[in-house]
């Protein structure tokens, strides 16, 4: 597949693993968080730890839109469904998010309740006008990525006078995540030597968005795209980079990604959406400034408002070492809980939950590695 | 002397609740829908059941229900769906498939036309398997308690006593044999359904097994395990095998053909090909020994052009299915969880 195959070409794969093993430095660890699931999903579905030197190692960053929800806004859209019977539209992958007391939207469509798998916020609106006696909800979620369709969907309902139509916004923001994960310190800091940083939140928002890791947090940033010769050449960017002692922000996704992003989409976030104070991340806790809310030129067809929506204190499964994992400080074989109660079918927290969360993945590509392939992929390339 | 008078609306006409009471109404559209297009022998002989003599070998019966959205997709429909998923349940067993049943259940208000456009597919498709449908049932639902038509196939075939194909046989050092593409079937069913608009070529490969079967069996007596990866697809059906067999698997991900369209619908829509249904490929394993004679035998096949070694039994005590990638790591090929979702970014 064209675009595509050029990226996973094994044959270049070796040999920049050749580069990349001849660089490092023996004598120091290189710790490297990807920020994205898209990344994490990569380094496994495509093996990317096995053409490592062994002091290379991947820490999985919160970059999964899914995994970071909190249960109480779960348990928000199935109370919109079951007390005010919206029909709600959603993602496929936040179906089965367990909220509290184990109920999913899975749960909540079989007990009856009209949930809508969607692909694009077009298809929600076209739900609505399709249906123009039901109260249709949007369950708006993801990083900035997925929020200018959103605001897309927002400014057309207006102009349509779409008013069964409306949106509950869960969109949050990347950089204040990485700045809280940056800024911990002691006991909680991730000791982080690079970042791989987000590739398609970054033809949003642009690489210069993330200066303040070079320059407040001495951390270099490189932005990496999803493929899998992206991660591996982003790396070789950072080690680089480590190595020589420059911190700066560099950007590998130059096919899609430039410094400052896409104005447009800026300016329609910009117009639709306004900082909300302080939202709560599923494993990272309550954090200022982190998230979007509606801006009141839109109240008609924001749903909190409309539904009078109220906060729930989610209550995380305790033994669960999700906001450690999400901030780089334990793997999550370290979690007793891991493989035992908490599978993919039956996920307790947030790094189980969607397919790009790193306990799903590792359980789902990286479990039960046996030793013997990695090392002797370790020699072949090396 | 028939019970009811004139000729079935089947242009204009609805499926009502009449048509599953057991009256002339029901007699009605037995005649002129199914006897008319299934036409055999021994359906004409209008029992409730259908008596036949069987070779000499193990029986072997194998049932499947069909429920598809949409109803009619590329490549294919649920009636042809319906004969060639059960024929290939039994197949898989080395058996010869010699007789099917159907029981449709249908919603009130479905148009007659489409459950004749159905019929007509599913009499094609057994017909051309050589394996005639001789006794059925007929039951109707109200509105809103079904999905247009459900269809309920049960296969009988007879197998060799000589023949002893099974999921528990697969021995370390045994070689892993796929017979062509993966995940055209889910993928042309998913680009048809309404809610996702992308267009593409690709047909469902919806396909009865039996005669490449046969030519497999003729060759290499002693297969040890036949599979069709219907739905969880190939990586689902290997785990299955892996854990009936208390083995691993080491596959290499560049040997499993996949069609361009596959991987770009699945590259957009976030899912994995080695996840996604397919209704006219198996998985046989067997000795290594057997391997080129069976390579051989099903590329002779139209059904197996493409087949090719994908992989190898091995000892693994956790019974994982894992794959050299062609990007030159190593994964593991888990059962699917739940169902495949699309992801958001």
């Amino acid at each position: 597949m064209k675009y595509v195959n050029e990226f996973r070409n094994g044959d270049v794969a070796a040999k920049l693993a050749r580069v990349i093993a001849n660089e490092v430095e023996s004598d120091r660890d290189y710790r490297l968080m990807e920020f994205c699931g898209g990344h994490t999903h990569a380094i496994f579905r495509f093996g990317i730890q096995d053409l490592m030197p062994e002091n290379v190692n991947f820490v999985h960053g919160p970059g999964c839109p899914v995994c970071v929800l909190p249960k109480g806004r779960i348990d928000n859209a199935i109370k919109l469904v079951q007390d005010h019977n919206v029909i709600l539209c959603t993602y496929a992958d936040l179906v089965r998010v367990p909220a509290t007391k184990q109920m999913s939207l899975l749960k909540a469509k079989a007990d009856g309740g009209d949930i809508r798998m969607v692909y694009s916020t077009q298809d929600a609106l076209q739900i609505a006008r399709q249906n123009p006696n039901r109260q249709v909800v949007f369950f708006a979620i993801g990083f900035e990525t997925t929020t200018p369709p959103t605001a897309v969907a927002l400014q057309v309902a207006q102009q349509e006078g779409l008013n069964n139509f409306s949106v509950f916004c869960n969109h949050v923001l990347t950089p204040p995540a990485m700045r809280h994960i940056l800024q911990q310190d002691g006991d909680q800091s991730a000791n982080i030597d690079g970042i791989l940083g987000p590739s398609h939140v970054s033809t949003i928002i642009g690489s210069q968005a993330y200066a303040f890791c070079a320059t407040e947090f001495h951390t270099p940033i490189v932005i990496a795209g999803f493929e899998p010769l992206d991660v591996m050449q982003s790396t070789l960017m950072l080690i680089r980079q480590l190595n020589s002692g420059r911190v700066t922000v560099e950007n590998e996704y130059t096919r899609v990604v430039t410094d400052e992003g896409n104005r447009k989409a800026q300016a329609l976030m910009q117009e639709v959406f306004e900082l909300r104070p302080i939202f709560e991340w599923r494993g990272l806790g309550m954090m200022p400034n982190s998230a979007l809310q509606i801006r009141d030129i839109y109240a008609e067809w924001d749903a909190e408002q409309r539904f009078a929506i109220e906060h729930i204190t989610s209550s995380d499964v305790k033994s669960c070492l999700c906001p450690a994992i999400l901030r780089g400080l334990n793997k999550p074989t370290d979690c007793k809980l891991f493989g035992t109660v908490c599978t993919p079918e039956n996920p307790m927290g947030a790094c189980m939950v969607s397919s790009e969360g790193s306990c799903a993945a590792y359980w789902s590509y990286g479990r039960f590695r046996q030793p013997d392939t990695a090392t002797a992929q370790q020699e072949r390339t090396a | 002397m028939r019970p009811y008078s004139g000729k079935l609306d089947i242009k204009h006409g609805l499926v009502n609740m009449s048509h599953g009471s057991g009256g002339r109404a029901m007699a009605q559209l037995i005649d002129q829908i199914f006897m008319f297009h299934f036409d055999n022998e021994l359906l004409r002989q209008q029992n409730d059941q259908a008596a036949f003599n069987v070779p000499a070998g193990r029986m072997v019966i194998s049932t499947d229900a069909h429920v598809i959205s949409p109803l009619f997709f590329p490549g294919g429909d649920i009636g042809s769906l319906s004969v060639h998923g059960t024929i290939n349940d039994v197949c898989m067993s080395g058996a010869k498939p010699l007789y099917l049943s159907a029981a449709f259940i249908l919603e009130e208000g479905f148009p007659l036309s489409k459950l004749e456009q159905i019929v007509i597919s599913m009499a094609k498709a057994s017909r051309e398997a050589g394996v005639p449908i001789v006794t059925g049932d007929t039951k109707v639902v109200e509105k809103g308690n079904g999905d247009g038509v459900f269809i309920t196939t049960t296969g009988v075939g007879v197998v060799p006593d000589s023949i002893n194909i099974s999921g528990e046989r697969a021995c370390i050092g045994d070689v892993i044999i796929l017979s062509g593409s993966i995940g055209d079937h889910g993928m042309a069913v998913l680009s048809s359904r309404e809610n996702l608009s992308f267009e593409t070529t690709l047909q469902s490969d919806s396909a009865a097994l039996h005669r490449l079967v046969k030519r497999m069996v003729e060759v290499a007596p002693d297969i040890h395990c036949l599979r069709d990866p219907t739905r969880g697809g190939l990586a689902t059906t290997l785990n299955e095998l892996a854990l009936q067999s208390s083995v691993g698997m080491l596959l290499e991900e560049s040997s499993i053909p996949v069609k361009a369209a596959v991987t770009g619908a699945c590259e957009l829509l976030g899912l994995d090909p080695l996840y996604v249904a397919n209704e006219g490929k198996l998985i046989c394993i067997c000795d290594a020994a057997d391997a080129d004679a069976l390579i051989a035998a099903m590329q002779a096949d139209p059904l197996g052009r493409d087949a090719a070694i994908i992989g190898t039994v091995v000892a693994d005590d956790h019974h994982m299915v894992q794959m050299q990638t062609s990007f030159g790591g190593s994964r593991i090929v888990d059962w699917l969880a739940s169902e495949q979702l699309p992801r958001i970014c």
